[in-house]
This record gives structure tokens, C-alpha cells and sequence, in this order.
């Protein structure tokens, strides 16, 4: 089987099987990256751009090293030092790059849709690496790997995402992925934070953080965004912290062998307690070089067919 | 139409495959230092048939593995992104005899994509080839050390080998 498409803008309009396939390539993709020469020829002469707009540590080296471990070319855009700063649209600028020979583009935008619209624009694939609160594809993709290596499978794991899921891109691609694969999903946030028409979406909503840890096999910690929490969302940090805040004491609501995630970047003390996420159910580290090889993944995929789908 | 004529059974291939596992035990001086890896999918379960006979032979254990070449070859322009399953090679080559095991030899470049691959797993002190079928037509200077039979064939037929594993019977079919 193969990935019979353009572009990675969403887990919402994927298949299971497709899911399946880009975990199943991940898996053997990490076995590259334990061995001596972390280095493959496969996507030798390819060019690959990640064009950020918002701030990223870990997803844009993240994508920057699948793609050089696979001997692909990368280049990397930030807002600061381009021409976008000197008013060059977001359309010119992926014309421009385009021309000079990008294969694919890894997009990180404000904005909802972002990917969408590069993906309409340019004939290159198109990975989205989150669009506004809209998707983040590859965190939900190494999120379920990571599942999946610790729990062998998905049908009946009940996942919780905890915190800020109003702002998170990362909690929907979470629930479109899970619920694909069998998982129930359960959203836990204060309801100030909670999406105004979340009913619509098939997730257990809880805003009281014990009745939703009960038996769960998974929590997933979301990031408060603290640098959208200048609107009254929730009276204090502190507050947050002890109502929400994941801790030792609560994670005892959750069956024995729970995992314990987060996307990243922490605020320790604030969503999750230092001794949680240094603790033995915690496989944060895993989900980062998870994140490496769900990426090599794509590349592989997309790049990999040499581009011509549609013929194979 | 298509004819398929059978052009090895069941006790042709045993033998092929004994003589195969004397051969690489009389030139490697023994299996103290072997180790035998199967170019997936399709050469492992010979190279895990070899593993066995020669074990039997020498009363060593000769370590298997095997080996996914998807990310080294260089057809991935022309042809569709194959499904990758992880390699398997739970010990180090380095300094070791390494077998490589494929059923059949044809163009030479999956051996040249597992060669590549496998030196990216360390440096081996040789690298030998073992081949169940060598059909001819090759485009690269490779040759195999080792083979079960030489099968000339024209460009358009298609051998295809069935393991016990995997399709239920030992053959090796010409398919014209």
C-alpha cells in the first residue's frame, strides 16, 4: 500500500489505513536512528523547506533532521530575517520558493487553513506542522506511535487530553487520529478553555479532572499557552495549577500502568508536577524521538515515490 | 497466455540449498565468525533455511538477520514508495563474514542497495552472496559466490520461488 496523496494538511480526512501505514513506516524508520550512521540515501536531490511563522524548537529540527537523515536538502524560513518582513504575501513567498526548486514544503501559520491554501498553491507536497488551533498532523501521528509501542494497539484505550484544548491544535489531531483507531477520547479543561460547540465532536468533555483521570490508560498534558492567556480564561496560574495541574496524587485516579504524555514545551509546576514528568510513566523523551521518525515517515512517503503518485 | 513450467521441487532445492551451506562453511574455514542475513522479504526465509543447515552442520549457533534495502534503492524516481518494515540484524557486523542471502539474482541492484546498507551498519571483514536462482541479465558487476542454480532466462519471464513459509510448498516456478 501507499499514501495516495499530495499532501499531509490533517488526521481528520485520513483513513485508518492510512494512519496504520505512516506508523508502520515510522517504526522502522526509528530502527535508522539507533544505529551507528544515522544516514540513508533515499531522498538524495530532494529539497525540502520548512517555512515557519510562529515559534518552534522541536517540531522544525525535528523535521529538519528526518529530512537530513534521509539526504534531503533543507532549507529553513522564519518570519524574522525574510522578505515577509519587508510585506512579501504568503502566496509570493511560496511562488518564490517554489521557483527555486523546493520539493516540499513543512508549514507552521497562525492561521487555520494555512496549509490548505499552500497545498492549492504550489504543485510541491505540503506537510502541515500546525495551522492556528486547527491541526498539528505530526504531533498527533507521534503521539499515537508512542501509544502504540507502549500499548500495542489502540481499540478501547481510553486517552485523555488535559488543559487548554480551546487553543489546541494538538488536541484535535489527536481526537481525529485516536477515535479513527478505536480509542475513546476525553477532553479535561476548564470550560472557559473547552471549543464553544465541542458537543458536536465525538469526546467525553469533563471539566472536573478526577472524574476524567478514572481508568484512563493515557493522559496526555496539553501546554497552557501562557502567551494567549492574557484574556481572563482562568483567574491565576496557580489556580490552574491546582485544579487542573497533574500530579502525583491525581494520576492514582488512572489505571497502574498509565502513560504519561506531553506535547512540549513544559511548564513544569504549572499543567504537569516535576516529579510527574521526570516520573516512571512518563515517555516525553520517547514521544520526541517518536516525533523524528513519524516524520522520516512522511518524507518517505511523499518524496519518496518520487513523486508521481498518481501514476503508481 | 501465460505457461508456468516448474524448474525446481521440493528435493532439488534441498540439496541446492545443503551444497550451498557446505560451500560457504568450506570457504569461511568453518562458522565460528559467520553470520547470514536475508535481503527482505523474500530471501529470509532462505537465509534462515541456511542459518539452520549450517548450524546442524557445524553444531554452532550462525546468527540471522534481516535486512530492508527499501531506502537504498535507486529505482525510488520511477517506481511508487514501498512499504517498509524495520531491518532486523540483532547483532554487529563488524569484523564478521557476512552472507547475503536472495532467491534470485537478476539486474544486481538490490544487492547493490544491501550492500550499501549493510555497510552502513558497520564494516564487515567480507561480504559474500548466495543466490537460489541466478537468472542472468545483470546491469551491475555483481555476481554471486553462491548459487542453487544458473536459469538463463528471457527478460519478459518472470521466476518466482515459493518457500514452504510462506506459500505452502518449495518451488521455483518460470512463469513465460
Amino acid at each position: 500500500m501507499q499514501l495516495q496523496r499530495k499532501d499531509i494538511l490533517g488526521l481528520q480526512d485520513m483513513t485508518p489505513e492510512e494512519i496504520g501505514l505512516i506508523l508502520e513506516t515510522a517504526k522502522s524508520s526509528k530502527d535508522i536512528l539507533a544505529r551507528p550512521v544515522k544516514k540513508v540515501p533515499i531522498l538524495r536531490g530532494k529539497s525540502v523547506c520548512t517555512l515557519f511563522y510562529e515559534n518552534s524548537t522541536r517540531t522544525r529540527t525535528s523535521f529538519e533532521l528526518a529530512a537530513k537523515i534521509m539526504s534531503a536538502d533543507t532549507t529553513s524560513i522564519s518570519v524574522a530575517g525574510s522578505s515577509i518582513n519587508k510585506g512579501e504575501s504568503y502566496k509570493d513567498t511560496l511562488l518564490t520558493l517554489e521557483a527555486m526548486g523546493v520539493d516540499l514544503f513543512v508549514i507552521r501559520h497562525g492561521a487555520g487553513g494555512a496549509a490548505h491554501f499552500a497545498a492549492n498553491t504550489v504543485k510541491s507536497h505540503v506537510i502541515n506542522a500546525g495551522d492556528g488551533m486547527h491541526e498539528h498532523p505530526t504531533q498527533g501521528l507521534l503521539d499515537m506511535l508512542t501509544i502504540l509501542e507502549n500499548k500495542g494497539g489502540f481499540d478501547g484505550l481510553k486517552v485523555l487530553l488535559v488543559g487548554d484544548i480551546m487553543h489546541s491544535r494538538v488536541a484535535r489531531s489527536n481526537l481525529w487520529g485516536l477515535s479513527k483507531m478505536g480509542a475513546e477520547v476525553r477532553f479535561c479543561g476548564p470550560s472557559t478553555l473547552l471549543p464553544s460547540e465541542i458537543d458536536k465532536l465525538s469526546v467525553k468533555v469533563y471539566t472536573d479532572i478526577d472524574e476524567a483521570i478514572d481508568g484512563v490508560d493515557v493522559v496526555n498534558v496539553l501546554r497552557i499557552q501562557l502567551e494567549r492567556m492574557n484574556k481572563g480564561f482562568f483567574p491565576s496560574v496557580s489556580e490552574y495549577a491546582n485544579l487542573f495541574g497533574i500530579n502525583k496524587n491525581r494520576l492514582r485516579g488512572a489505571k497502574s500502568d498509565v502513560l504519561v504524555m506531553h506535547p512540549g514545551p513544559m511548564n513544569r509546576g504549572i499543567e504537569i508536577t516535576p516529579d510527574v514528568a521526570d516520573g516512571e510513566f512518563a515517555v516525553i523523551t520517547d514521544q520526541v524521538t517518536n516525533g523524528v521518525a513519524v516524520r522520516m515517515a512522511l518524507l518517505y512517503l511523499l518524496l519518496g515515490g518520487g513523486g508521481n503518485v498518481a501514476a503508481a | 497466455m501465460t505457461s508456468v513450467t516448474r524448474v525446481m521441487d521440493e528435493n532439488e532445492i534441498r540439496r541446492a540449498l545443503t551444497r550451498i551451506a557446505h560451500e560457504i562453511i568450506e570457504r569461511n574455514k568453518g562458522a565460528e565468525n559467520l553470520v547470514i542475513i536475508g535481503v527482505q522479504s523474500r530471501g529470509v526465509p532462505m537465509a534462515q533455511r541456511l542459518a539452520a543447515l549450517i548450524s546442524t552442520i557445524e553444531g554452532v549457533e550462525v546468527p540471522v538477520g534481516s535486512l530492508n534495502v527499501a531506502m537504498y534503492r535507486d529505482d525510488y524516481a520511477t517506481r511508487p514508495a514501498r512499504t517498509v518494515s524495520a531491518s532486523q540484524i540483532p547483532f554487529d557486523v563488524t569484523a564478521k563474514a557476512v552472507v547475503l542471502v536472495d532467491e534470485v539474482l537478476f539486474t544486481g541492484r538490490t544487492t547493490r542497495a544491501a550492500l550499501d546498507a549493510i555497510m552502513d551498519l558497520g564494516r564487515p571483514a567480507v561480504i559474500q552472496l548466495a543466490v537460489l536462482i541466478d537468472r542472468g541479465h545483470k546491469e551491475l558487476p555483481i555476481r554471486a559466490d553462491y548459487v542453487g542454480k544458473n536459469l538463463p532466462t528471457a527478460l519478459k519471464e518472470k521466476v518466482d520461488v515459493h518457500w514452504t513459509e510462506t506459500k505452502g510448498e518449495d518451488a521455483v516456478m518460470i512463469a513465460k
